[in-house]
């Protein structure tokens, strides 16, 4: 990581005279292996790094990014990216981030327990995860992929302005797709457990978890469409709330891409919902102590009680709304500069358990999947649309399952529509954490 | 690219421990890109990305392995990697000469687009801005985006075969956001080519500027879409998004092999309407799909997946093909060296119909037009799928009248294959795509006439 580090700010190092250089230097292993009838499919192993420097100068910026560390490689994306920057057009707003005296939280996040988990015993993993949701329900009739991924990530970032961290951290999973089948018709379910570790994945919950979401769907059938209560599963949750937060950056808002740009402090969500992002949250999956600026990052409150009070901000937003960096720069690898999102949102949980939820319900739909969130979601306006699959709801219990619908609404309205949240939170492999949620008053589309 | 004695080198060690096949990609890419939003050019973005992924199949096993560093000593590291994840019963020692192959190529790229000045290309952005801004003061942002990739690759297997390709993309896209009493809306238009900077001989920037912003504007006073199912009539280009997702990814050799497709085992019965015929074609020159090569070294070939209705293939990679004992397709795909091939698309395609595309309106009573379509999602073992409508408008009477809201439609891919009841003599293809795969992203291309699907649901909440 020091390595990481001695080079990030020996580019940066390389700055002119009135000109701001960043260096963002990244070194990653990963290991993937995929089961299939008792052998292994395939097996990567894979280490990659890159770097992406960003470069200001009289206000324009330009970005160049190399998929390898070597040393001619470096001057060559420094050099590039200077030339880039000569032809943008200049923003007084730019800058890089620069030291504001937050200090990192102290996370964990890299297991030394990943190196020390040889090859041979991630392939029995892989292969004992095949085995397991293949034996787990008589109906399993087959295995779309079953597969085990870490990944280690490393990473340093150092600017002329006086930013130099590193980050690192470990992550695993495994992973299953199952096919259920009976009369002809075939269902599809997932399950996975994560761990920074492969010490802490249990295949048998991921494996469980997938039969139990292929069967239930078996015997599906396209119902009338109707208005109607839905609860949405922890994972259908962490994808909307993903969208909601996208529409919470600064990026967004200054640029009059959402719905809430001028909604700071008024009632935006049921009175119940309070949104967080907090990468500081150890729990977190996508935990980090430092964003993809270098600055620390920081517990951020977005909605409180249903009132909206914060956006998302990295040093540019920021600096153009004359609000601090939350930090919340978020980066898509190397080969871009960084954006702004959210690292890890959470609501605040309820205290009822998700079958308690549904004992209130007369006349619902238990979302278990939604499909089309990217064709069906428009962000800025608000317009939300989506595939869906899961279980009826009648007279407070779970009834037949439903397939081939999808449910409609706004996120405006969605977000004021949210009638409980359940007591099961869960952190999932994406930037946000799953949570049964309930909400009346959903259009669902079918026959 | 490389040495040919070197990539002999190489696949001998990568056969060392009883493979039954290796083979080495290499990939040299460079991309530029240029943002312009909120009124000015944001940034400009350049980048190269250059190594080798190597694999070993043993039995069904692959192993894989990649690297940046190209010399002797990173290549020969990759091929043990790869040879010790695949490892086969006992060792081997076979030799292999690899001997080029000759590859069609399509016509070469005109204009190069690194040879063409950052301003030039910065220019193209102003001027879509301005064209968008000038439709009215309802649009309030516009962003344009251009990027240009060249991509060398070359593929050497241990049956001998190496062949070389260089594929160089350009693309150009328009958003904007209209502000109304009605709160915000977007519109977005897009063109992509698998040419050089040529692309914009004939692409109009300023016209695509002028769409998007109609298409935001339009939308202000669009109606809350329909709930339910209705007869949906899709405009020309677009509809090809509704075949990729019906049935496209269903006929991946890979997802039949696991039963995973609801098209598996049905090749030869009819799954669709007799007026459907589907290909896919890496051969379309220029097209945003198109390739000399895919990335397993096969040419690019015409493959009619549907004939009449009639199922009549599947896509195959070398992989899939050679458990099977038949060629490969020209379907072996992969987003970048650091990824493992499998069966992809290439331009797929419906043939063009007989009919009169406004006599396929006229004849609908009262439904959905779809004149332009977002991206879209299946679920092959199902054949479940939905797509989005990014411009739609409600049929009335025989009609067009007002324009409606974004959502999702959804449907089941054999059972719209088999209700659609109307194809238009008006085929055309439509804007360039990336398919998204097991986390990989690949351009595709596709293409559809106007055509009428007798009942599809539609995710609005109107009643």
């Amino acid at each position: 990581m020091t390595e990481l580090l001695d080079i990030a700010t020996r580019v940066a190092g390389w700055a002119n005279a009135g000109e701001q250089v960043e260096a963002f230097v990244v070194h990653e292993s990963e290991t993937e292996v995929r089961a299939y009838e008792g052998e292994i499919e395939s097996l990567t192993r894979a280490e990659s790094r890159g770097i992406g420097v960003r470069v200001i100068a009289d206000g324009k910026q330009g970005y160049a990014y190399a998929g390898t560390l070597d040393e001619d490689a470096l001057a060559e994306t420094l050099r590039e990216a200077r030339d880039n920057a000569g032809f943008a057009e200049a923003d007084e707003f730019n800058g890089l981030a620069t030291p504001d005296g937050v200090a990192p939280a102290d996370l964990e996040l890299w297991s030394d327990g990943l190196a020390g988990f040889s090859t041979d015993d991630k392939v029995a993993l892989a292969i004992e995860l095949e085995r397991l949701t293949r034996a787990a329900e008589p109906r399993i009739a087959g295995i779309e992929s079953a597969e085990y991924i870490d990944t280690a990530y490393e990473s340093a970032v150092a600017t002329s302005t006086g930013i130099a961290t590193t980050s690192r951290e470990t992550g695993c999973y495994v992973a299953t797709y199952a096919l259920a089948e009976e009369d002809g018709e075939t269902q599809t379910g997932f399950g996975f457990s994560l761990g920074r570790d492969p010490s802490t994945l249990d295949p048998s919950v991921a494996a469980s978890d997938a039969a139990e979401r292929a069967t239930r769907l078996l015997g599906a059938s396209k119902p009338s469409s109707e208005r109607l209560t839905v609860v949405l599963d922890p994972w259908v949750t962490a994808q909307f709330l993903g969208i909601v937060g996208h529409t919470l950056t600064g990026e967004a808002v200054l640029k009059g891409r959402s719905m809430f740009a001028d909604r700071m402090g008024d009632t935006v969500a049921a009175s119940s919902i309070t949104l967080v992002d907090d990468a500081t949250d150890p729990a977190a999956f996508t935990a980090s102590a430092v964003d993809g600026e270098g600055l620390a990052t920081r517990r951020v409150p977005l909605i409180v009680d249903g009132e909206l009070q914060a956006f998302l901000h990295n040093a540019y937003s920021g600096r153009r709304a004359s609000s601090p960096s939350t930090g919340s720069a978020v980066r898509g690898g190397f080969k871009s500069g960084p954006g702004v999102g959210a690292h890890a949102l959470a609501l605040v949980p309820g205290d009822r358990s998700p079958a308690d939820l549904i004992a209130d319900i007369d006349n619902g739909f238990l979302v278990q999947g939604v499909a089309g969130l990217h064709s069906g979601v428009n962000p800025v306006s608000g317009d939300f649309s989506t595939g869906a699959e899961g279980l009826r709801i009648r007279n407070g219990a779970v009834a037949e399952p439903i397939r081939e619908v999808t449910i409609a609404s706004t996120l405006q309205r969605l977000l004021q529509d949210i009638v409980a949240i359940g007591d099961d939170l869960q952190w999932l492999p994406m930037s946000a954490a799953g949570v049964s949620l309930v909400v009346a008053d959903v259009t669902m589309s079918g026959a | 690219m490389l040495d040919h004695e070197l990539i002999n080198r190489t696949l001998s060690t990568a056969m060392r421990t009883g493979g039954e096949f290796a083979e080495v990609f290499v990939e040299d890419k460079r991309s530029s890109s240029a943002v312009l939003d909120d009124g000015r050019v944001e940034e400009l973005t350049s980048g190269r990305d250059r190594g080798a992924g190597i694999r070993v199949v043993v039995g069904d096993t692959t192993g894989f392995a990649h690297t940046a560093d190209l010399s002797e000593a990173g290549l020969s590291a990759a091929a043990e990697a790869a040879a010790a994840a695949a490892r086969g019963g006992g060792g081997g020692n076979k030799v292999v000469a690899v001997s080029p192959i000759d590859v069609e190529r399509s016509a070469p790229v005109r204009i190069p687009p690194e040879e063409v000045a950052k301003a030039t290309k910065v220019g193209l952005l102003t001027l879509a801005n301005e064209a968008a801004r000038a439709e009215g003061s309802a649009i309030t942002q516009v962003s344009a985006r251009y990027g240009d990739s060249r991509r060398r690759i070359l593929v050497a297997n241990s049956d001998g075969l190496l062949a070389e390709d260089d594929q160089v993309r350009t693309l150009f896209s328009v958003s904007c956001v209209a502000t109304g009493d009605t709160g915000l809306q977007t519109g977005r238009e897009s063109t992509g080519r698998t040419v050089g900077f040529e692309l914009f001989d004939e692409a109009d920037v300023e016209g695509m500027g002028r769409r998007a912003a109609e298409r935001a504007i339009t939308k202000l006073s669009a109606r809350p879409a329909p709930s339910g199912a209705v007869p949906v009539v899709v405009g020309p280009g677009g509809g090809g998004v509704l075949f990729h997702e019906a049935c496209g990814h269903g006929l991946e050799a890979d997802l039949v092999g696991k039963s995973a497709s609801v098209f598996a085992g049905r090749v030869g019965e009819q799954v669709a309407s007799p007026l459907v015929t589907l290909i896919d074609d890496g051969t379309m020159a220029g097209e945003w799909g198109h390739f000399a090569i895919d990335d397993e070294g096969r040419p690019a070939a015409h493959n009619v997946l549907i004939q009449d209705g009639v199922l009549t293939d599947y896509m195959w990679d070398q992989l899939r093909a050679r458990k099977e004992g038949r060629e490969s397709s020209g379907n072996g795909r992969r987003q970048s060296y650091q990824h493992l091939p499998m069966v992809r698309m290439t331009n797929t395609y419906i043939t063009a119909g007989q009919d009169d595309p406004a006599d396929i309106i006229a004849a609908t009573d009262s439904g959905v037009y779809v004149a332009q379509l977002g991206g879209g999602q299946v679920n092959t073992a199902t054949g479940d799928f939905v797509f989005g409508m990014t411009e739609a408008y409600l049929i009335e009477n025989g009609q067009i009248t007002d324009p409606i809201r974004e959502g999702n439609l959804i449907g089941n891919g054999p059972d719209v294959l088999n209700k659609i009841d109307m194809l238009g003599d008006d085929f055309a293809m439509g804007s360039p795509g990336t398919c998204g795969k097991d986390g990989q992203g690949v351009p595709v291309g596709d293409g559809t006439p106007t055509l009428r699907v007798t009942s599809l649901t539609v995710g609005g909440t109107a009643a």
